[in-house]
C-alpha cells in the first residue's frame, strides 16, 4: 500500500468546526479514488473548504493525483449550462421535454425506433446509464444505445468475453502490488492512472526484486521507474504476446494442468501464434526490439508466476483490438494466471463509469446485467423483468457506425448524453457535419460551451460532479458512491431525472417512476440477481443482497466490488481464481490470433505516424480540468511530441506551429522535439478542441477504422503528414476578462485559463496586422470607453516585436505580446497581476521587457501541479541549494511529494543539472532498450 | 607677481607664460586639467570679459528659476587662483581687443599688452539673432531684449520678472525651454515661439516633444509651434527708452511682451581670431590637438571649429579641455575626437535624455526604432539601432539609464542578444542575463 501522503490544498483557516465532511469518488478515470471533501454546515453553499484522499477508500488510501487534487478549482458555475435550450433560446424544463419527448416520438411514429439513438458516455453514473439503456433496449425498442466507453474499452469487453464468457475484470488494484513483475502494455499509466501507478512504485521500492516492464511506442513516464523498456512498432502488440506464447510452451513454461482443466482451444490459439511468431529473432524484427530485450521480457514473464499485465488504450483503440487483448490473455491461461493473486490480465479503464455503463448494457451488443442481446433466454428474463415487449433481437449502432448512419439519414434522432463526440470520435469533422445534419439532435450536459453543442436542437442542463448523487465502478469492479457536494446548480437536474421525464411524455412512466436514484439501483442489482442461480440462468455479474438496498443503506453504502453474493457478502476481490468460468462449460477459451497490422499504412503522402492520448494534468476534452489554472501549466498546449531526427527532415523548429493533415482532416499544434519518440510517430494530445483552440481537435486527424469485433476506433495510428505552419508572429494575449474578439486572424489560437484571467497563445501566418491599431482592437479597449484606459506600448518594428498593455486605474487589464520568435516568455508572473492593485511603478516599468521586476519570482512551467511548483524554481534549487535527488527536492519544496507523477521529470531535470559530472550509471538508472 | 603692464617676452629660465583669453567652462576646466597634471609647466594669465571668477553656465537655468543660489555656481573662488598662481584679470578692462602673433601679445580694452609663450583661446559663442524688424533698431539692442548668454542676462530677466508680467522666448531650444521655464518660475507669463512643428526638434522626436510640451502646458508656458517671428514693436517707457512691446508673428498674430528673450541659437565667437588672421570657417579652426594654423595658439570650447563641427554642449568642451591640457603639458599624446554628447534639459521635474540621431531618416542605411511609450506613466524611449548598435536614443520620463546607452553607443558594441529588453535598461538587461536558463540538451535539439 502507497504511503499516506501529506493532503494537498489544506488549509487549515478554512476549517471552521461547523463544517461537514463528504465521502466521494473522483470523476476523472477509471481508477476510482475516494475523496474526502470538507464542506460548510451549511447544505446550500456552494464552498468547498478542501478536497483530499479518503483515506478509508481502498483505491487510493488518501492519495489523489494532480487532477483529482484540483477538483476544488472545477467547482464555480462558470462556464455551465444553467437552463435548458430549445431551438437556441433558453426555455423552461417543461417546454424543452414536451418538445423532446414530441420530436422523438414523431420520428419513431414515423421511421420506426431504430431511427432513433443515445450516444452516452462513461461519465454517466450507473443509475444514469440504467435508466438510458432501460428506456432505448426496453420502451424505445432499439438497441441504437451506444457510448464513448465504445472508444476506450469495448476491445476489453470482447476480450473478455471471448475468453471468460463475461465481461469481467479478473483482479484487483492489490494485484498490483502483489505482482513480482507487472507488464505494463499500451499503458502509460504513470500519467493516466497515478494512483495506481504510485502503488506499483512503492511496491518495488519496498522490493527491489519486483520488476516493471513497459512495452509501449514512446518512452513515456511510465518507463522511469521501468526495469525494462520495450519500444515496439505501433500495432505489433499481438505479434509480440503470440511470439510470449509460443515461446513458453517451447520452454515448457506453461501450465499444462491448468490447460487442460480449464480451458479450451489452446492448440488452435498456439498454432496460430507459432506460424505467425515462429521465434524470438522474428518477433523482434518484426515489432523492431532488439533480440535481447524480447528474450528479456519473455524469460522474466516465464521465470515469474506472480506476472500481473495491465493494459490500456495503447492495446484497445485497434483495428485488431479485441484480439491484442485475447493475445494477452493467452499467455495468462496458458501459465494458469487468471485471478490469482498478483497473477492476471488487468484491464485498465479509462473513464470514471466505463465499468458501471458495461455493467448495466450501455453499449450497443450489450443488454443489462452482463446479459447478451443475442441470447433468447437473456432477453426474455430482462423483458419480463422490465414489463416490456419491445426488447429488441438485434444488436444496435456501435459509436462509429451510429454517426456513419446519421451521416446516411438513417438515424434521424440522437441524444448526446455527458459527452462530446464532435471532438473525440475519429473523423471528426465529419461527425460535426453529420450532426448538423441529424434532423433532432438533444444533448444533455453540464457546460455550456462545447463543441456538439452548437449542432443541438434541444440541449437539457445536467448536474455536474459535486452535485450528482450515484455510484460508479472502477477497474477493479469497486462499485463507489458518488455524493453531492454542494446544490445543484442553476436549473441544472440529474441526468436519470431527465432520462425518466421523457420516457413519461413518450408514455412509460410506470416503467420510470423513480424518485431517487437509490431505487434505481435497486432494481439494477435485483436484475442481477434475477434467476442468477447455477440450475437457471448463471451469469458472473451479480450484485446478490445489494438488491435490497434501500434509501439509508444506499446513502452509507460503502465501496465494494462485484460479484457480491451470500457466498461473498462484503464482495470479491478476484474473479475466475477456481479456474471456473462465465461460458457455458466453465472453460475459459483460448482465442487463435493472427495479427493483423493496422488498417491505415503511411505512404508516401502521410509518412508518419500519429499517436494520440492523455497529458499528465487534463482529461478528456478539458470541459473539467480546463478551469483549473494549476492544471494548465504543465502542457498549456496541444503539442505535437516529434524525434529531433523527424523535426529536421521536415524542417521543423522547436516551439514553432507545425500543421498536421491526414485524409480526414487537420490540425495545428506546437512542436515538441523528444528523444523518446520513435522516429516516424507523432503524439498528439486528445484533450484540446475548439473551446480552447483553434484547429486543435486530433480527432478531425483520425482516422475512423475500427474493430470488426468490438467497434473501438484506431486512434493510436493514422497516417499523417506533418510541415510548419510558416508563422509569421507568434504571440500571447492575456487577459482578465475573455476577450472572444481577439486573434481574429491567428491560425493558431489556444486558451488558457490562469488564476486571475485567461492567456491565449498565437501564431498567424499571413499578412501581418498592423499591430498598434488590431492590438488596441483585441485589447477590447474600445468597449470601456468611459473608464480611463491607459495603453502601455513597445514596438521594435522592423523585427516584427510589438507589445501592448491595458491599464485601468493603474491596473493591468490586458497585454498582448507580438515577437517573430516562438520563444516568448514566461508569463506567469504577468498573470498573477491581472486586475490586481495598481501596478508599482517597478511592475510597471517591467511589464512589456518579458522579465518580472526584481524581486519578483517567475517559477516557469509547472511541473508539480499539486504543489505549484514551477521549473524555473527548481533549477534554481537544484544549482544553488545542491539538491540532487528527487527526495531532497521533495523535502525542500514539497514536489513530487504527493501523486509522484512529476517524479520523472523532476529526474531529468536533476539529470540535466548534474549528467556532465556524474556516472552514467547514477545519471540513467534503469536499463533502457 | 609683476605688476600689469610690464609684460615682457619670457627670459631664459623662466616658465613660459600661457595666457587665457575667456573665463568660461572651456577655459576653466582646460586649466583644471593643466594643473592636475602640470601644476608647475606655465606663469598663467587668465583674461576674462565677465567680471569676477568664472561661474558653471549650465547652471544659468536654476539660477534663474530661483532653484539655486548664485554663489553655489561658482567653479573656484578668488583664493583657488591665487593659490594655483593663476593671474586672474577680468573686467570689461580686460577685454582682449586684439593679438598679435607677430610679437605674441594680446592686447586688452585698457590698453595692456601681454605676452604669451603659449596662448589658448576659449571665446566661446555669442548669440545668434535672427534677422527680425525691429530687433535691434539703430544696431543697438532694444531695451527688454535678451539673450541667455551669461549672469548679465540672467540679472537682466530676474528683474523685468519683477516689473513686467509678460514675456516672449523665441527658440524652443534647450536654452529656450530653461529660459521660458525659468520666467514661468518667477512668475511671468510665458509664451514661447518656435520656428520647428515641435520643441527641441534638433534633440527630441515629435512623440518626446510632444510630451515635453505638454508638461510645460500644464505649468503654464504657452507655445506657438511653426510660428515665424516677423517683427517687434516697441514703445518708449517711462525712462524715455525705447523699450520692447510685442512680438508680432507672420500670420498676424501679436504676442505681448515686456520682455523678449531670443534664444535662437548661438555663433562661434571667432572676432578675435579672426582679426589677427588664424585660419576660421564657422569657428576657429583646429586640429586634433586643439592647435589652431598658429602652433603657439590653441583654442577650445564653443568658439572653434573641428572637423567641420562646431560645440555647444558642455560634455564635448570638458574633452577638449583634457586634449588640450595634455598637449599644452607637452605630453602630447591626447587626440580629440568628437563623441556625440547626450543631451538633458535643465528643467526641474522634467526628465530628458538624448542622444545620437533621433529618427529613422531616409538614408541608405536608416537606423531600426525600438519604442516604448507609457503616456499615461509619463514615460517615453526610443532606440536607435543600425546593425544592431546604438546610434541614437531618446528617453523621457526615466533618464537614469542614459549614462549607459551612451556607454552603449560609444562602444558601438552588438547588442543583437539584449535586444528585445534593450528598451527596459540596464537593469533589466543584466537580470536577463542572469537568469537567461542554461539551454538543455533537448532544446539544443
Amino acid at each position: 500500500m502507497s504511503a499516506l501522503i501529506t493532503p494537498v490544498r489544506a488549509d487549515a483557516s478554512d476549517r471552521t468546526p461547523a463544517s461537514r465532511c463528504v465521502r466521494t469518488t473522483c470523476p476523472y478515470c477509471g481508477t476510482g479514488c475516494g475523496i474526502d471533501a470538507r464542506l460548510p454546515a451549511d447544505l446550500d453553499s456552494r464552498a468547498v473548504a478542501t478536497i483530499e484522499g479518503d483515506r478509508l477508500h481502498p483505491t487510493n488510501s488518501g492519495s489523489l493525483c494532480s487532477k483529482g487534487s484540483h477538483l476544488g478549482e472545477t467547482l464555480s458555475t462558470r462556464g455551465r449550462l444553467l437552463r435548458p435550450e430549445l431551438d437556441g433560446q433558453p426555455c423552461h424544463w417543461e417546454q424543452a421535454l414536451d418538445a423532446a419527448a414530441e420530436r422523438l416520438g414523431a420520428i419513431i411514429e414515423t421511421h420506426g425506433p431504430d431511427a432513433v439513438a443515445f450516444y452516452c458516455s462513461g461519465q454517466l453514473l450507473t443509475e444514469d446509464y440504467y435508466v438510458a439503456n432501460k428506456l432505448m433496449k426496453g420502451f424505445i425498442g432499439s438497441a441504437n444505445i451506444d457510448t464513448n466507453s465504445r472508444l476506450c474499452m469495448s476491445s476489453a469487453v470482447v476480450g473478455h468475453k471471448r475468453a471468460f464468457g463475461s465481461d469481467s475484470v479478473p483482479a484487483c488494484y492489490l494485484d498490483l502490488e502483489l505482482a513480482d513483475l507487472v507488464v505494463l502494455t499500451g499503458s502509460n499509466a504513470a500519467w493516466c492512472h497515478p494512483i495506481l501507478f504510485q502503488r506499483i512504485r512503492a511496491a518495488k521500492q519496498a522490493h527491489p526484486g519486483k520488476r516493471l516492464v513497459v512495452i509501449d511506442p514512446r518512452r513515456t513516464a511510465s518507463c522511469d521507474d521501468a526495469d525494462l523498456h520495450l519500444p515496439i512498432k505501433p500495432g505489433t502488440d499481438a505479434l509480440l504476446f503470440n511470439g510470449l506464447l509460443n515461446w513458453l510452451a517451447e520452454q515448457q513454461a506453461i501450465d499444462p494442468d491448468y490447460i487442460a482443466r480449464h480451458t479450451e482451444q489452446f492448440d488452435s490459439a498456439l498454432a496460430a501464434a507459432r506460424s505467425s511468431a515462429p521465434d524470438i529473432a522474428t518477433v523482434a524484427a518484426a515489432c523492431e526490439l532488439e533480440v535481447a530485450a524480447v528474450e528479456h521480457f519473455f524469460r522474466w514473464f516465464a521465470e515469474t508466476p506472480k506476472t500481473l499485465t495491465a493494459f490500456s488504450q495503447g492495446v484497445n483503440q485497434s483495428s485488431a483490438g479485441s484480439d491484442k487483448v485475447n493475445a494477452i490473455i493467452n499467455v495468462h491461461l496458458a501459465t494458469g494466471r487468471v485471478g490469482r493473486p498478483g497473477a492476471s490480465p488487468f484491464s485498465l479503464t479509462g473513464q470514471p463509469n466505463a465499468m458501471g455503463g458495461r455493467e448495466v448494457g450501455g453499449l450497443a451488443n450489450q443488454l443489462a446485467a452482463h446479459m447478451n442481446l443475442e441470447d433468447p433466454r437473456h432477453r426474455a428474463l430482462v423483458a419480463q423483468f422490465w414489463g416490456s415487449e419491445r426488447v429488441p433481437e438485434q444488436a444496435g449502432l456501435k459509436a462509429v457506425e451510429l454517426f456513419e448512419a446519421i451521416e446516411a439519414g438513417r438515424v434521424k434522432a440522437v441524444w448526446v448524453m455527458a459527452t462530446n463526440p464532435v471532438d473525440s470520435l475519429p473523423d471528426a469533422d465529419r461527425v460535426r457535419a453529420a450532426l448538423e445534419r441529424c434532423e433532432l439532435v438533444i444533448l444533455s450536459d453540464c457546460m455550456d460551451r462545447t463543441d456538439t453543442a452548437a449542432s443541438a436542437h434541444i440541449r437539457f442542463p445536467a448536474t455536474a460532479w459535486g452535485e450528482r448523487d450515484g455510484t460508479v465502478t472502477n477497474a477493479e469492479r469497486c462499485i463507489s458512491r458518488q455524493r453531492p457536494l454542494q446544490p445543484s446548480a442553476g436549473e441544472s437536474r440529474p441526468d436519470w431525472w431527465i432520462i425518466c421525464q421523457l420516457a413519461r411524455r413518450l408514455g412509460f412512466g410506470a416503467a420510470f417512476d423513480y424518485q431517487a436514484p437509490w431505487q434505481i439501483f435497486r432494481e439494477h442489482a435485483a436484475l442481477s440477481v434475477l434467476d442468477n442461480r447455477p440450475d437457471v440462468l448463471p451469469r458472473g455479474f451479480n450484485l446478490g443482497p445489494l438488491a435490497h438496498i434501500n434509501s439509508t443503506s444506499y446513502e452509507a453504502l460503502a465501496p465494494i466490488q462485484w460479484p457480491v453474493s451470500m457466498e461473498a457478502p462484503a464482495g470479491s476481490a478476484r474473479r475466475f481464481d477456481d479456474g471456473r468460468f462465465d461460458t457455458d462449460n466453465g472453460r475459459a477459451r483460448f482465442v487463435p490470433i493472427q495479427p493483423r497490422p493496422p488498417h491505415y499504412r503511411c505512404d508516401h503522402a502521410y509518412p508518419l505516424v500519429l499517436n494520440t492520448g492523455r497529458v499528465r494534468d487534463q482529461w478528456h476534452t478539458m470541459t473539467r480540468t480546463g478551469l483549473s489554472p494549476s492544471l494548465s501549466g504543465h502542457r498549456p498546449e496541444p503539442e505535437v511530441s516529434l524525434h529531433p531526427d523527424d523535426a529536421a527532415r521536415y524542417g521543423l523548429r522547436p516551439r514553432e506551429i507545425a500543421r498536421l493533415r491526414s485524409r480526414w482532416g487537420r490540425l495545428l499544434a506546437r512542436v515538441a522535439l523528444s528523444d523518446q519518440m520513435r522516429p516516424g510517430e507523432l503524439f498528439v494530445p486528445m484533450h484540446w478542441n475548439d473551446q480552447f483552440a483553434r484547429e486543435g481537435r486530433v480527432g478531425a486527424l483520425v482516422n475512423p477504422a475500427t474493430d470488426p469485433l468490438s467497434g473501438q476506433p484506431e486512434s493510436k495510428h493514422t497516417p499523417v503528414a506533418i510541415e510548419a505552419l510558416d508563422a509569421r508572429w507568434y504571440g500571447i494575449l492575456l487577459s482578465r476578462n475573455p476577450l472572444p474578439a481577439a486573434a481574429d486572424s491567428a491560425d493558431y489560437r489556444t486558451r488558457i485559463c490562469e488564476a486571475r484571467g485567461e492567456r491565449l497563445m498565437l501564431a498567424g501566418s499571413g499578412e501581418e496586422p498592423d499591430w498598434p491599431s488590431t492590438a488596441r482592437r483585441w485589447l477590447g479597449g474600445e468597449a470601456e470607453t468611459g473608464a480611463a484606459q491607459e495603453w502601455i506600448e513597445y514596438e521594435d518594428r522592423s523585427q516584427g516585436v510589438y507589445r501592448l498593455a491595458r491599464l485601468r486605474e493603474g491596473r493591468l487589464q490586458a497585454l498582448l505580446w507580438v515577437d517573430p520568435d516562438p520563444e516568448l516568455p514566461d508569463t506567469q508572473w504577468l498573470g498573477a497581476l491581472l486586475d490586481a492593485e495598481p501596478l508599482e511603478p517597478e511592475q510597471r516599468r517591467a511589464l512589456l521587457s518579458g522579465l518580472p521586476p526584481q524581486g519578483t519570482r517567475c517559477g516557469g512551467a509547472t511541473v508539480c501541479a499539486c504543489f505549484g511548483v514551477g521549473k524555473n524554481t527548481l533549477l534554481e534549487a537544484i544549482r544553488t541549494r545542491g539538491l540532487n535527488s528527487v527526495d531532497a527536492l521533495g523535502q525542500a519544496l514539497k514536489a513530487g511529494t504527493n501523486c509522484g507523477s512529476c517524479l520523472p521529470e523532476l529526474r531529468a531535470l536533476i539529470q540535466q543539472q548534474y549528467s556532465p559530472r556524474m556516472p552514467p550509471s547514477q545519471a540513467g538508472a534503469s536499463r533502457r532498450n | 607677481m609683476q605688476a600689469p603692464g610690464s609684460r615682457s617676452p619670457a627670459r631664459q629660465g623662466e616658465r613660459p607664460r600661457l595666457v587665457v583669453i575667456g573665463n568660461g567652462m572651456a577655459a576653466t576646466r582646460t586649466l583644471d586639467e593643466l594643473l592636475a597634471i602640470a601644476p608647475d609647466h606655465y606663469r598663467i594669465t587668465l583674461l576674462g570679459r565677465e567680471p569676477g571668477p568664472a561661474y558653471n553656465r549650465i547652471l544659468l537655468s536654476p539660477l534663474l528659476a530661483g532653484e539655486i543660489e548664485l554663489e553655489q555656481i561658482r567653479l573656484h573662488d578668488r583664493d583657488w587662483y591665487h593659490q594655483q598662481g593663476i593671474e586672474l584679470l577680468t573686467g570689461t578692462g580686460y577685454q582682449v581687443t586684439r593679438i598679435d602673433r607677430h610679437r605674441c601679445r594680446v592686447q586688452c580694452a585698457n590698453g595692456q599688452q601681454i605676452h604669451y609663450d603659449r596662448l589658448l583661446i576659449a571665446t566661446g559663442s555669442l548669440p545668434a539673432l535672427p534677422e527680425l524688424e525691429g530687433l535691434s533698431p539703430g544696431g543697438n539692442p532694444l531695451k527688454g531684449v535678451l539673450g541667455f548668454r551669461d549672469l548679465a542676462d540672467v540679472e537682466q530677466m530676474t528683474q523685468a520678472a519683477r516689473a513686467g508680467n509678460e514675456a516672449v522666448v523665441i527658440g524652443g531650444g534647450l536654452l529656450g525651454l530653461e529660459a521660458a521655464h525659468g520666467l514661468n518660475c518667477l512668475g511671468m507669463r510665458v509664451t514661447l515661439v518656435h520656428r520647428a512643428p515641435y520643441l527641441l526638434n534638433r534633440q527630441l522626436d515629435p512623440e518626446a516633444a510632444a510630451l515635453l510640451q505638454r508638461e510645460l502646458e500644464s505649468r503654464g508656458i504657452r507655445f506657438v509651434l511653426a510660428g515665424r517671428s516677423r517683427a517687434v514693436r516697441h514703445h518708449t517707457d517711462a525712462d524715455g527708452a525705447d523699450k520692447v512691446a510685442a512680438l508680432e508673428l507672420e500670420d498676424g498674430q501679436r504676442l505681448a511682451a515686456d520682455l523678449l528673450v531670443v534664444t535662437t541659437g548661438i555663433r562661434p565667437n571667432i572676432e578675435l581670431a579672426a582679426a589677427c588672421g588664424l585660419a576660421c570657417r564657422q569657428g576657429v579652426l583646429v586640429n586634433d590637438c586643439l592647435q589652431t594654423y598658429d602652433p603657439r595658439i590653441y583654442a577650445v570650447g564653443e568658439c572653434v571649429e573641428h572637423r567641420g563641427l562646431t560645440f555647444g554642449l558642455v560634455e564635448p568642451l570638458f574633452q577638449q579641455a583634457r586634449v588640450c591640457a595634455n598637449q599644452l603639458a607637452g605630453i602630447g599624446t591626447g587626440r580629440y575626437r568628437f563623441t556625440p554628447p547626450p543631451t538633458r534639459l535643465k528643467v526641474s521635474g522634467i526628465q530628458l535624455f538624448s542622444l545620437g540621431e533621433l529618427e529613422p531618416a531616409a538614408t541608405d542605411s536608416p537606423p531600426q526604432a525600438l519604442v516604448y511609450r507609457d503616456p499615461a506613466g509619463g514615460i517615453y524611449r526610443k532606440l536607435l539601432l543600425r546593425d544592431n548598435r546604438l546610434v541614437g536614443a531618446v528617453l523621457y520620463g526615466e533618464v537614469a539609464d542614459g549614462p549607459w546607452y551612451f556607454e552603449l553607443m560609444r562602444t558601438g558594441q552588438d547588442l543583437s542578444a539584449l535586444r528585445a529588453q534593450l528598451i527596459f535598461g540596464q537593469a533589466c538587461c543584466e537580470r536577463l542575463q542572469r537568469t537567461r536558463p542554461p539551454v538543455t540538451a533537448e532544446e539544443a535539439a
